[in-house]
């Protein structure tokens, strides 16, 4: 009994430590505007995979407006459409749809806009990443789209081959079968020099780099819990310096990575990472979202702030479906620091909030 | 493997599991026929074009008509009180795929119920999106098999083929959910879940469902179930707690609560989908009762003809005294206009 005792009151010590670290983070007071993309009669946002505003403020959503068709009466099944990309103007008024009818955009996943203006989506049902440039046309494509689609498709969930991801040669699960053959990706980013890296992210575990020609480099990754490993890797950004932050949130943590993938450190107390940015300029910052699941709104969902060494600034938000309120953020822009675009999943929408 | 592979497509596309709900006849009796007359080719769609799968109807505090159907896509229109084509809401919206059911509060919000996506959407009196509650299986998870055995245990913010939505004077939301979850969900205003009465599980003691299909709240916040596979209506109050059954009203396919301080309830005993042998005989009727259980009188019919009904989905008594009408199987809405209990006898088009 006095062990029990003994122990309840170090539980209890444990639990008041934590709340403790919890509280001591300060919240950020916050604003949403509202009706911050003016969407026209026809135009709905599905669920948002990227929201990425361009140099003159323009917006630009990948988002989910179907399950994507499959033909049938072929000899395979093939799939085609479910994702749209749309452009807004700095005022949020819609001004087209980029990639109409695209070979590969079947479940949108994540947009951002490189230092050029040049737009790059991550398709991770497409398992592509394709650069567009500001009018629209094709760049770059890294990755394919594979011929056909299983049907019925998928391993169940959290066991079987595909679900630990493809080995390399004699490799690791999740360390991806081959350079630029993607499994379920999840998001782009690219240093000073150009080069590209990509979180190949849920199917495979591991990220990947590429040259700004788009020749492959290296990778690094696979699926587990220790120092390179990753659950899933959901967002990566990388900063001025070239280090590369993987946001693994099955394992709660963001791991830090030199240019080359060496591992340098971890943050570990901003709950699951799932969708992350970072500050252009001098004096950069990350923001990171422990974004509730999608079955849960009771628990979560807050945005934190951070340096670029892990000490957090500062927390906003929390799991809901009102305005102020997060529904499983998938990505956030930040491209000005007190005033970010946070595109949800659930609540199938784009917030503009402004930090006060 | 390519002949397999043909089967299994055959079987995953052809194959739709769905409840088959047997007929079964109403067993209460002497209920008084109510006189009615349908307008004829009340709604006017746009040029060219057609219903299709009319399960969704609703009208709101200006007498718009809100259709929500299942064609090429499922959409959802807006007419105005005459039947005139206003407008579509929601093309292209990623919540809908397979409708259900459509429902306007009392602000003039509309909701949708959508049983392809699992999604229900509260759109702005405008059409804009302001909540969406439950989230539709990511494609990229692949195709949902139908799963044999149990069904896996009921989510607070996920659904299984939702049917219906309603609200109490407090602004808190139902959710009948559905037919693969067996239960009924209550969140407050703000999409927060507060409590369900039934489970995952089938079943048939009070309190549980067999395919809730349809459900309205009344004005004292009680929420009246269409227990569809159970054939039955249960009341449950305003915590989900049962209080009352209905099991001689035949089949519960949908129910209707009309508006203002004396409200009356309309329960639909639907003929059954494909329209079995000699289920014409025995269902298809509509029912006006008292909230108490008092019972006024039943109109309607099975039948393919105009004034007939070919599987009532849905219904509209904002005024009870004209009833709009969503069937299946007809691919159309009727307008009823019921007359007085007293007035003349069955019009041509009653029975």
């Amino acid at each position: 009994m006095k062990r029990f005792l003994t122990l309840s009151v170090a539980a209890l010590c444990v639990v008041s430590l934590a709340v403790t670290a919890q509280n001591a983070v300060p919240e950020i007071a916050f604003d949403s505007s509202p009706n911050a993309l003016l969407l026209t009669d026809d135009i709905y946002l599905g669920e948002v995979g990227g929201v990425a505003a361009n140099s003159k403020g323009d917006v630009f959503v990948y988002t989910r407006t179907g399950h994507p068709t499959i033909s049938l009466g072929t000899s395979r099944a093939f799939a085609h459409g479910g994702s749209r990309l749309f452009q807004f103007d700095r005022t949020g008024k819609y001004v087209r749809e980029l990639g109409q009818n695209s070979y590969a955009m079947l479940f949108a996943q994540q947009v951002r806009i490189d230092p050029q203006d040049n737009v790059w989506i991550v398709d991770q049902m497409a398992n592509s990443v394709n650069k567009l440039d500001s009018t629209g046309r094709v760049q770059m494509l890294l990755g394919r789209k594979p011929e056909s689609i299983p049907v019925p498709a998928a391993a169940p969930r959290g066991g079987g081959a595909a679900a630990e991801g493809a080995r390399g040669r004699g490799g690791l699960p999740g360390e991806g079968a081959q350079q630029d053959v993607f499994n379920r990706p999840t998001d782009v980013a690219w240093d000073a020099a150009g080069n590209v890296f990509v979180a190949d992210g849920i199917g495979n575990a591991r990220i990947a780099k590429f040259s700004n020609k788009g020749v492959f480099i290296k990778s690094w990754g696979s699926r587990g819990n220790g120092q390179g490993q990753f659950a899933t890797v959901n967002a990566i950004v990388v900063d001025a310096q070239g280090n590369v932050y993987a946001a693994d949130p099955g394992n709660k943590r963001i791991q830090v990575f030199d240019n080359n993938g060496t591992f340098k450190t971890e943050y570990t107390n901003i709950g699951a990472p799932s969708a992350l940015c970072i500050t252009p300029g001098p004096n950069q910052v990350i923001y990171s979202s422990n974004s509730n699941p999608p079955e849960d709104i009771d628990s979560g969902g807050e945005i934190y702030k951070l340096k670029l060494d892990g000490t957090v600034l500062g927390k906003f938000g929390r799991a809901g479906k009102l305005p102020k309120e997060f529904g499983t953020v998938n990505s956030i822009d930040c491209r000005s620091e007190n005033n970010l675009l946070v595109g949800e999943i659930v609540n199938m929408r784009v917030q503009k909030i402004t930090l006060r | 493997m390519k002949s397999c592979l043909a089967l299994v497509l055959a079987v995953a596309f052809v194959w739709c599991p769905r409840l088959a709900s047997a007929q079964q006849k109403a067993t209460v009796q002497n209920v008084p026929e109510i006189a009615y007359t349908s307008v004829p080719n009340f709604l006017k769609p746009p040029p060219g074009e057609t219903l299709g799968e009319a399960v969704g109807i609703a009208t709101n505090s200006k007498g718009h008509i809100f259709v929500y159907f299942r064609s090429a896509n499922t959409r959802l229109w807006e007419f105005d009180k005459n039947g005139v084509f206003i407008k579509e809401i929601g093309k292209g919206y990623y919540g809908f795929e397979f409708a259900h059911s459509v429902r306007v509060d009392a602000a003039d919000n509309i909701w949708t119920v959508d049983e392809g996506t699992n999604v229900v959407t509260k759109f702005s009196p405008e059409g804009r999106v302001l909540m969406v509650l439950g989230r539709r299986p990511p494609a990229v998870e692949g195709a949902v098999a139908s799963a044999a055995g149990p069904n896996p245990p009921a989510q607070k913010y996920i659904f299984c083929r939702p049917t219906d939505v309603a609200w109490d004077p407090q602004g808190n939301i139902f959710v009948s959910d559905g037919y693969c979850n067996n239960r009924v969900v209550k969140f407050d205003k703000n999409g927060r879940f507060l409590a369900q009465a039934g489970s995952e599980r089938a079943g048939r003691e009070p309190g549980q469902f067999s395919l809730p299909h349809g459900l309205q709240v009344d004005g004292q916040g009680n929420v009246w179930v269409a227990d569809r596979t159970n054939n039955r209506y249960q009341v449950l109050d305003n915590n989900l707690k049962p209080i009352k059954t209905y099991d001689n009203l035949g089949t519960g396919w949908t129910i209707c609560i009309s508006q203002g301080p004396h409200q009356y309830v309309f329960p639909s005993n639907s003929n059954p989908n494909g329209n079995p042998p000699g289920s014409w005989e025995n269902t298809g009727e509509i029912y006006k009762m008292e909230l108490d259980g008092t019972m006024i009188g039943k109109f309607g019919h099975a039948s393919k003809e105009v004034g007939g009904f070919q599987v009532v989905h849905m219904l509209d008594c904002r005024n009870p005294n004209e009833i709009f009408v969503g069937e299946i199987e007809s691919w159309r809405i009727q307008k009823l206009v019921l007359q007085q209990p007293g007035s003349a006898k069955t019009s041509s088009n009653g029975r």
